[in-house]
C-alpha cells in the first residue's frame, strides 16, 4: 500500500497497469487497492501542480497568520473548519508558536484578499487578530521544483 | 605496421596489447547520432542529492581547498569505518586500514599494482566491468577470466574457481552486485570461494560498489567469513548510491600491511583524494541514507518494469539482485551482441551495451540500465518491442 501511495504521490496520473509493472502486482489488484484507498479516504483527492505564472493566471496568494479564541467544547477545531470553508482558503492549518491557524488565501487581486480578510475572517467571532503576507514568487510547490535542473552534459554511454 | 617498427613504438608493449574499449567503439556511434534513448549508461540519473552538494559548497566556503592526508580526512575515514562495520560486521582501524581513493577505479588500480608480482595471475569474473582485465594488465599481472552462466544467475561457482587456480594465482577480483550482470554472490557459495583462497592463499579484492543499491536486502560481503579479513581488500565507494560519479571517492579497506602498500601507490600517483569531493562523502555517510533508499527503491520499480516487458518479449534475463542493469539474452533474436545493439540504435535509436564489451562471456547479450528516468525507459520499452516484432 505504502508503495503505491509513494508512486501515486509522485504522478496522480500512473495508471494501475504501469504501477503494477513497477510492484509486480496484477493491475486489478492494484486498482482493487487504490479504490480502498479512496474509499478509506487515505487518497482524499488527485491535483495537477500549476506554474501560475506560466499558465498566465494572475492570482494572487497570501499567508496569513490568525489568532483566535479556543472555545469551551471543541477547542480550535470549529472555529478553524469554519473558516477552512471559505472557498477562498486553500490551506488551513492550527499551529504551535506565536498564532494559531496559518491560512492561505488566493484572490484575483491584492484587494480581493485584502476584503476577504477585512470583512470576512476578521470580523468572526473569536477570531483576535490576523497577520496578512503576501506572497511573491514560487521556488517550490508540495515537494516539486519549478525550475528543474538541466543537466545536458550526461554521456550517452558509460561503463 | 611491421614488426620492426612496432619494436621501435614509444608506446609499452603491455599498454599496446590493451585492446580498444568495447563501450568506448560504441560510444562514437551514438555520439554521432541525435534523439537517442541511451540505456548505456552505468551512472546514476539522479543528480547529487541537495544536502551532499551543499556540503561541497559550504567546505569551499570555509576555504577546504588544501590537499588531505594520504589516507583521507580523519573525519571521512571514521565514518567509513563506522558504516563498513554497519554493513559488513567488519571492524577497520581508520587509522591503519582505510585508504580514500579516487573512485573505486583508482582504488582496484592501486590494489593490483601494490600486490601482483609481474606475470601472476589474477582471476576475475565475466562478464564483468570493463577496467578489470586492463588493470591486471597494466600492473603487470595475467588476467584469468572465469565464465559465469546465466543458468546460475550470473553468479560465480567455486568449482569453477578451483579450476581456475595454478600456483601462479596470486588473487581473485569480486564484484558482486555485479555490473553488468546484476547478480549477487550467495553466502554458501561466498564460503566455499573463501575456503578456496585460505587454502591457496590467495587475496579477494572485493569492489562492493554497488552493495547498497542491493533489492535482496542487506546482502553479506565475502570479507565476513570467518578467515578472510586478513586476505581481503574491501572496495567501495560513493559513485552509485549517493549517485556521486562526477565527485571520485571510494575507498579501500585491508589489514595494515595492505593498506600500506596500497599507500605506497597511492601516495606518488595521486596523492589525496580531492578535499570538497571528501567533504561531501562525509556527508553522504552521515546524512545520505534516506535520499539513497529513495533512489533504491525507484530503481527497484524501475527493475521490475523492464523486466516484465522483456520477458513480455521473449529477451529473457533472470532477475537482478542488485545494481542498475539488466542483462537480457538477446540470442532468440538470431543476432550477435553488437548486430542486436547496433541495428536496434539505428532503426530504433535506443542504445544498449552489447554484452561482449564486458568480455567474451557477455556474447548473446545487451546490458540495458535503468538509471534512466521513467519516461525514457517507457519509451525505450516501445521502441523495443518494435524493433523484436520486426525480426
Ligand atoms: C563494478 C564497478 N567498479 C568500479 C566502478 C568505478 O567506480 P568509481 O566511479 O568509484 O571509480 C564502476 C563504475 O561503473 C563499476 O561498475
Amino acid at each position: 500500500m505504502q508503495e503505491i501511495l509513494d508512486i501515486l504521490e509522485q504522478d496522480a496520473l500512473a495508471t494501475p497497469e504501469k504501477i503494477g509493472q513497477l510492484l509486480k502486482l496484477p493491475a486489478e489488484e492494484v486498482r482493487r487497492r487504490v479504490r480502498q484507498l479512496e474509499e478509506d479516504k487515505v487518497i482524499v483527492g488527485y491535483k495537477t501542480i500549476i506554474d501560475d505564472d506560466k499558465a498566465d493566471r494572475q492570482l494572487v496568494k497570501a499567508l496569513i497568520e490568525v489568532k483566535i479564541t479556543p472555545e469551551r467544547d471543541g477547542g480550535f477545531n470549529h472555529l478553524a473548519a469554519r473558516i477552512a470553508k471559505y472557498a477562498e482558503v486553500k490551506t488551513c492549518y492550527l499551529m504551535s508558536g506565536g498564532y494559531d491557524l496559518l491560512v492561505i488565501v488566493e484572490g484575483a487581486d491584492l484587494r480581493q484578499v485584502a476584503t476577504f480578510v477585512s470583512e470576512k475572517l476578521a470580523t468572526i467571532s473569536g477570531v483576535l487578530s490576523t497577520a496578512t503576507h503576501f506572497m511573491l514568487k514560487a521556488y517550490k510547490e508540495q515537494g516539486t521544483l519549478y525550475q528543474l535542473e538541466q543537466f545536458e552534459e550526461r554521456l550517452k554511454v558509460s561503463p | 605496421m611491421s614488426a620492426a617498427a612496432t619494436d621501435h613504438s614509444h608506446v609499452a608493449r603491455h599498454v599496446r596489447r590493451i585492446p580498444r574499449s568495447g563501450i568506448r567503439d560504441f560510444f562514437d556511434i551514438v555520439q554521432s547520432m541525435s534523439d537517442v534513448i541511451s540505456l548505456s549508461i552505468g551512472e546514476p540519473d539522479f543528480v547529487t542529492p541537495w544536502h551532499i552538494r551543499e556540503a561541497a559548497i559550504y567546505a569551499l566556503e570555509q576555504g577546504k581547498t588544501g590537499y588531505t592526508s594520504n589516507l583521507g580526512t580523519p573525519a571521512l575515514r571514521r565514518q567509513i569505518a563506522a558504516h563498513v562495520a554497519a554493513r559488513c560486521g567488519v571492524q577497520y582501524d581508520w587509522q591503519r586500514e582505510i585508504l580514500v581513493s579516487v573512485g573505486v577505479s583508482e582504488a582496484l588500480d592501486m590494489a593490483l599494482r601494490a600486490i601482483i608480482n609481474p606475470g601472476d595471475e589474477v582471476l576475475y569474473h565475466e562478464p564483468c566491468y570493463v577496467s578489470y582485465n586492463p588493470s591486471i594488465v597494466l600492473a603487470h599481472g595475467v588476467a584469468v577470466p572465469i565464465t559465469t552462466h546465466q543458468s546460475d544467475n550470473f553468479t560465480l561457482r567455486a568449482a569453477d574457481v578451483e579450476r581456475a587456480i595454478t600456483p601462479r594465482t596470486r588473487a581473485l577480483m569480486l564484484n558482486f552486485p555485479c555490473n553488468p550482470t546484476g547478480a549477487v554472490l550467495p553466502r554458501a557459495e561466498q564460503e566455499q570461494i573463501a575456503a578456496l583462497c585460505v587454502e591457496h592463499d590467495l587475496l579477494v579484492l572485493t569492489d562492493e560498489i554497488y552493495a547498497d543499491l542491493s533489492y535482496a536486502g542487506d546482502l553479506p560481503s565475502i570479507v565476513s567469513v570467518p578467515g578472510m579479513r586478513e586476505r581481503t581488500v574491501y572496495l567501495n565507494g560513493f559513485s552509485k548510491a549517493y549517485a556521486m560519479t562526477g565527485f571520485r571517492i571510494g575507498y579501500a579497506c585491508a589489514p595494515p600491511e595492505l593498506t600500506e602498500a596500497m599507500l605506497r601507490v597511492h601516495q606518488y600517483a595521486m596523492l589525496c583524494a580531492p578535499i570538497v569531493s571528501q567533504e561531501a562523502a562525509a556527508e553522504a555517510l552521515k546524512n545520505g541514507a534516506p535520499a539513497m533508499r529513495h533512489m533504491r527503491d525507484e530503481y527497484r520499480r524501475r527493475r521490475n518494469f523492464l523486466m516484465h516487458h522483456f520477458n513480455r518479449l521473449g529477451l529473457t534475463c533472470h532477475e537482478p539482485q542488485g545494481a542498475f542493469y539488466l542483462f537480457p539474452n538477446i540470442s532468440a533474436t538470431g543476432l550477435t551482441s553488437r548486430e542486436f545493439a547496433v541495428q536496434l540504435l539505428e532503426e530504433k535509436k535506443v542504445a544498449a551495451v552489447p554484452g561482449d564489451a564486458f568480455g567474451p562471456a557477455g556474447e548473446g547479450f545487451v546490458r540495458c540500465s535503468y538509471a534512466t528516468a521513467m519516461e525514457q525507459l517507457e519509451l525505450a520499452v516501445e521502441r523495443i518491442a518494435d524493433f523484436v516484432r520486426g525480426r
